[in-house]
């Protein structure tokens, strides 16, 4: 585990960049747009509220973006490996239950709009705890320190009560009534909105760390760290600094856990949140900033809507690793990424035909894999909880051979025709890739 | 092609179903949503509950269901994560579903009883009910109850009180052993205090506690209870933490009595094994042989009936008593409006699959039914899960002996 | 007394499932620089597997069949999809494994059912061995010993004695040295992670009946195996071997010495009453905490010696 575990281009900061820097931040923007509106979507104009489900989940959305982007702040800039991120999220999640309780039994004052510097107060105490010890060390050691933090943590939620309630966890009322803006939070889209903003807060602050000494020390750090000793800066300390300040947004997150829910669990310390950072983090892409934003958006909608869909979700976010770290190391922003320099020569249209040619096999094999999956399981899972497999309104029987047959030879059929297109897409790429190279070598 | 495009268009459709949240068609199905681990590791136990409700709800619309309606369960996989119950709370909500059903976790129902009680406050005009059908820390009806909440399965206290009852005279030395988190801290509370109350003979010689899910080899534990001269382990462990504690015990010939309370559950008798013969003793709502001991031959021919089609043991007599219930009530209040059915089903009374009267208590929606302790045994008529060796009642403690004493402070709603 | 060697006994059994467990991650970790999660899944296939196949032709042929088995899928695993991750760094490939896991995880459940099955201790071995102060000491326990023992005197000669065992010790210290002197290193790599799998495979077959085979058997044992691992430090089998037995012994012992901190500090004369800060935290007898001992003993390893406790390569 000694080499460096991302590799993104850190860019010099030149006048001529930083000129077009706010202008190149639109997308930010755009997010931000879309944040705002899509509940509307999702109104209920008969009943007149929106869906609660639909809140509650954009709401985890927002959470995670934030958990996200703090758990790169270690993975990504700093090259630190952690298998116990969410014990900055849980801790700071309690202390603020802690704290919303005080303030309705009236011990407190706080606007609940700024309880969440509490719950990242909180995160950032802890994290200055643990980090004293785990960033003594880097790399696998560093990894299985926060592993066993992570455990012990775990452990201790369960068993102490006075802070962490036992099993039953903290649960408290965000109805404190006291509000910056006179909100009473009721409803949960209002909370919605404040989580909004506190992602967006929380997104520029860590974007802005980037672009601070300590945040290219981190990089420093990461590439190359005897080196930056050399430069004089102790690498200790910049992990130290990074995973603190790591801490202190992911209590950020918990805080809005807290509200969102208003309770808090022993799992939200466990092992299978702080696994969630990891792979939201790795699928969206730990080389650019943006990358976990994406990530963590996706893992939510396979957590939360894919599992209300098959109950062989698991089976699908397995694949979807494995395909992912194949074929897609940056994850998806690396993706994205990759067609920057081919964007750049205006060349982009030139790849639109193979993409569409990827389309039709591609949905042959992902239909042909589903049914597949979805005919094991209702075989042996499916028909024992007396649930029968409709599909398109026609309920199959996954004891005939009929759907069997359709489903190998879509995925048989469809592979092979991939293979084909791949291979053309391959071609396309390759193609176009050279002639860029050989423009950009003319004078 | 077309097909294809069928099958994406229809699976669209269904997704913006379920998100767009269409309103419940006032004389279609009653809908219950019901919420368990359905994923992972832990699957089963979710999966057991719902082939034991979809069993049980053919029969009850076999029988007219309620107000003419039938029953509908619409399952959501929480992952055993009290954050996605809550989704599957508003999951519910938003489809004006009357009734959440949940019976695995005490942590999750008490985030549940937290969630419906705010909930309900803040949407007066869209309400549900939260009918718990196995989480049973004593305290979610004292201390945490609520008035929208109705526990269907007897508390940690019954079920300790059940298991003290049980123990036989000529037994003066219990060990208590038992997981180290709310549900094992109060069945090590509640057993020691029974055991005062109704046997101040027997003396506790070991009490311990264990974190949960952690031990791998129960064999030192084994070594303790032999050298404490202990003739009985009690003990609350549920899962690995009890099949392995057994089978640990096997191993070593320590030859006393297991008192447990889940052995029973579906994988338990596997899991045990024939070695566990004569040994291993549950407390349980029910047993497919009690109806042959007690002579109730329709009953017999239900259990019977489920046998044929599933490879486990029906144990979940409670859940067909919720679906009793729930059907008089609604009958009773001639509406499936949450506040109108909560309302009949408070102190209501009915009697249930092996002719016992059951109650659910109105001053804290507890439900008083009967219990029992089973031993695990060969030659009983139905065996469990083909080890060969079945349940045979030892003990039968009826509704009235387990109405204990509450200290509930129920706010009903006043609207 | 009599409690002490009953208890070594014990410990000695828990630390050489451990051992079995541990000592196949040892040689993929050490050498690839994978942290395969799908390890425990290894061996929770390869107790399905024997119980496949003991329930047709018996336990004898299960406990050589099974674990080849799971040595042929390592091999298909690490041949057709690993080595493609490889390139792509350590994390692509913890997460190949992570993604594996669940499959794996689903496919059991779809192949065998959600419940637990009935993989029992072969009659021959279902007695007690002998009697010791008044506990039996199970058959099946000595015959764990046994394996597990064989098997790490097999590993021992496999590595010190044969050439392709040469060129993995010296592959499990200097990856790219055996590379430079002209090895096929992706070979190794494969029997390496097949090896690997083979040994998860036989704790699977001796550990699926000694415990309960069922679905979350995996899940249940993963962290502690990386625990043991990284405790006895990478690239050395006798630091794992040792760290099996400490985890297993101390497990045990721990269970048996039923002091708290308040008993300690009542010894100098201070009484710890629920009035002191901390007291929750002060009164918790050790078998309370006794299964979290590994991971506190980890990280406290760790902070003094990052390589572990014998480790012979940076990690």
């Amino acid at each position: 585990m000694s080499e460096p575990l991302a590799h993104p281009a850190t860019r010099p900061l030149t006048a001529e960049r930083s000129a077009g820097r706010l202008a190149r931040q639109w997308p930010w923007l755009v997010a931000l747009a879309v944040a705002v509106l899509v509940p509307w979507l999702f109104y209920n104009w008969t009943a007149g509220r929106h869906s609660g489900f639909m809140v509650a989940m954009l709401s985890q959305m927002g959470i995670m973006i934030i958990f996200a982007l703090s758990y790169n702040m270690q993975m990504g800039q700093a090259g630190l490996l952690s298998f116990g991120h969410a014990v900055f999220l849980g801790l700071g999640g309690y202390v603020t239950a802690h704290t919303l309780t005080a303030i309705k039994g009236g011990s407190l004052w706080l606007p609940l709009e700024l309880t969440p510097v509490v719950g990242g107060l909180g995160g950032l105490a802890f994290a200055i705890v643990f980090g004293y010890f785990a960033t003594k060390q880097r790399a696998t050691a560093f990894a299985m320190i926060t592993l066993g933090i992570g455990e012990l943590v775990t452990a201790c939620a369960l068993m102490f009560q006075t802070f962490f309630g036992g099993e039953g966890g903290v649960s408290t009322n965000r109805m404190t009534g006291h509000s910056l803006f006179g909100l009473a939070y009721a409803a949960p889209v209002q909370v919605y909105y404040l989580i909004v903003a506190w992602t967006a807060i929380a997104v520029a602050l860590m974007l802005l760390l980037t672009r601070t000494p300590i945040g290219r020390m981190a990089n420093a750090c990461r590439d190359n760290f005897e080196r930056a000793q050399f430069v004089g800066y102790d690498p200790r300390m910049v992990r130290f600094v990074q995973f603190s300040l790591s801490g202190f947004f992911a209590g950020i997150a918990g805080a809005l856990y807290t509200l969102t829910y208003e309770i808090v669990t022993y799992d939200t310390v466990g092992g299978a949140m702080s696994a969630n950072a990891l792979l939201m983090t790795y699928i969206g892409g730990v080389g650019a900033f943006a990358g976990p934003v994406i990530g963590a958006v996706l893992i939510v909608l396979l957590q939360s809507w894919v599992s209300l869909l098959s109950n062989s979700w698991l089976v699908y976010a397995g694949v979807l690793f494995i395909l992912m770290v194949t074929f897609a190391p940056g994850g998806i922003a690396g993706l994205v990424m990759a067609h920057q320099p081919i964007a750049r020569a205006g060349r982009l249209g030139r790849l639109i035909g193979p993409y569409l040619r990827l389309i039709g096999p591609s949905l042959l094999v992902a239909v042909g894999f589903v049914l597949v999956v979805e005919l094991c399981s209702f075989l042996t899972i499916g028909a024992a909880q007396g649930k029968s497999l409709t599909l398109s309104g026609i309920t199959v029987d996954p004891r005939s051979l009929a759907p069997w047959l359709s489903a190998a030879v879509l995925l048989v059929g469809g592979g092979l025709w991939l293979r084909h297109e791949a291979r053309h897409f391959g071609q396309a790429w390759t193609t176009v890739t050279e002639e860029i190279k050989a423009q950009g070598s003319r004078p | 092609m077309l097909d294809r495009l069928n099958r994406i268009v229809s699976t669209l459709l269904a997704i913006a179903l379920v998100l767009t949240a269409a309103p419940a068609h006032a004389q279609g199905t009653i809908k219950i949503m019901y919420t368990d681990p359905l994923s992972g590791p832990f699957a089963q136990v979710g999966d057991q509950n719902l082939q034991q409700f979809k069993y049980i709800i053919d029969y009850i619309n076999g029988r007219g269901g309620a107000l003419g309606r039938k029953f509908e369960l619409v399952s959501f996989d929480n992952k055993s994560q009290p954050s996605e119950a809550l989704l599957a709370l508003k999951a519910a909500t938003d489809q004006n579903i009357p009734v959440i059903m949940q019976c695995s976790g005490s942590n999750i129902a008490a985030a549940l009883i937290e969630g419906v009680d705010k909930h309900n406050e803040r949407n007066p005009d869209n309400r549900i009910v939260y009918v718990n059908c196995g989480a049973v820390a004593t305290e979610l009806t004292n201390e945490k109850c609520s008035y929208w909440h109705f526990r269907m399965d007897a508390h940690v206290g019954m079920k300790a009180e059940t298991m003290v009852r049980a123990l036989p005279k000529d037994v003066t030395k219990v060990y208590l052993l038992n997981q180290d988190y709310l549900f094992g801290q109060s069945v090590q509370r509640d057993v020691k205090t029974f055991l005062g109350k109704l046997r101040p003979d027997v003396k506790v010689v070991g009490d311990e506690l264990i974190p949960l899910g952690k031990v791998k080899d129960f064999s030192p534990y084994i070594t303790k209870i032999k050298a404490s001269g202990a003739q009985a382990l009690l003990t609350g462990n549920w899962g690995p933490d009890m099949t392995l504690l057994i089978k640990a015990g096997m191993d070593a010939g320590l030859d006393i009595r297991y008192y447990t309370m889940y052995a029973h559950l579906g994988g338990g008798a596997t899991a045990i094994g024939p070695a566990g013969n004569g040994k291993v003793r549950s407390v349980m709502s029910f047993h497919e042989n009690i109806a042959v001991e007690t002579g109730k031959t329709d009953t017999e021919g239900w259990t019977k009936q489920f046998r044929s089609t599933h490879d486990f043991d029906f144990y979940a007599a409670g859940f067909r008593t919720i679906f009793e219930f729930l059907q008089a009530a609604m009958n009773k209040a001639g509406s499936a409006d949450p506040v109108k059915f909560s309302a009949a089903l408070e102190g209501l009374t009915i009697t249930d699959m092996l002719g016992h009267q059951v109650t659910m208590r109105k001053a804290d929606h507890q439900i008083l039914s009967e219990y029992f302790v089973g031993v695990f045994t060969k030659g009983v008529k139905y065996d469990s899960e083909k080890t060969g060796l079945g349940w045979r009642t030892e003990t039968t403690v009826l509704p009235k002996d387990l109405d204990q004493p509450n200290t509930c402070n129920m706010k009903r709603p006043t609207s | 007394m009599e409690v002490l060697i009953v208890s070594l006994l014990n410990g000695l059994v828990y630390g050489m499932l451990l051992f079995m467990l541990a000592s196949g991650l040892t040689l993929i970790f050490s050498m690839m620089g994978v942290l395969n999660f799908a390890h425990a899944s290894m061996y929770m296939l390869g107790a399905y597997f024997a119980y496949s196949i003991s329930r047709v032709i018996g336990f004898w042929p299960a406990l050589v069949i099974a674990p080849a088995l799971c040595g042929l899928l390592g091999a298909i695993i690490e041949m057709y999809a690993l080595r493609r991750v490889h390139k792509n760094g350590h994390i692509a490939e913890l997460l190949f494994t992570f993604g594996l896991a669940f499959i794996i995880e689903k496919g059991v459940q779809m192949a065998w059912g959600l419940l637990p099955v009935p993989y029992r201790v072969p009659a021959v071995l279902d007695h007690p061995l002998f009697r010791i102060y008044g506990s039996n000491f199970h058959a099946y326990r000595g015959f764990m010993l046994l394996i597990s023992a064989l098997m790490f005197v097999a590993i021992w000669l496999l590595l010190t004695r044969t050439r392709i065992g040469l060129v993995i010790q010296a592959a499990l210290t200097h990856p790219d040295m055996v590379g430079a002197l002209g090895h096929n290193v992706p070979r190794v790599f494969t029997i390496v992670f097949a090896g690997g799998s083979v040994l998860a495979g036989l704790a699977g077959v001796i550990g699926g009946n000694f415990l309960v085979t069922e679905p979350s058997m995996a899940i249940t044992m993963g962290p502690i195996v990386f625990v043991v691992v990284v405790f006895g430090g990478l690239g050395s089998l006798a630091g794992c071997f040792i760290a099996s037995l400490i985890m297993g012994l101390v497990q045990t012992f721990a269970v048996v010495v039923d002091v708290s901190f308040a008993d300690l500090l009542a010894r100098v004369g201070l009484h710890v009453t629920s009035a002191t800060p901390l007291a929750e935290f002060l009164t918790i007898p050790l078998p309370r905490v006794g299964a979290l001992l590994p991971y506190l003993m980890l990280i406290l390893v760790l902070l003094v010696k990052p390589r572990g406790l014998m480790g012979t390569r940076d990690t």
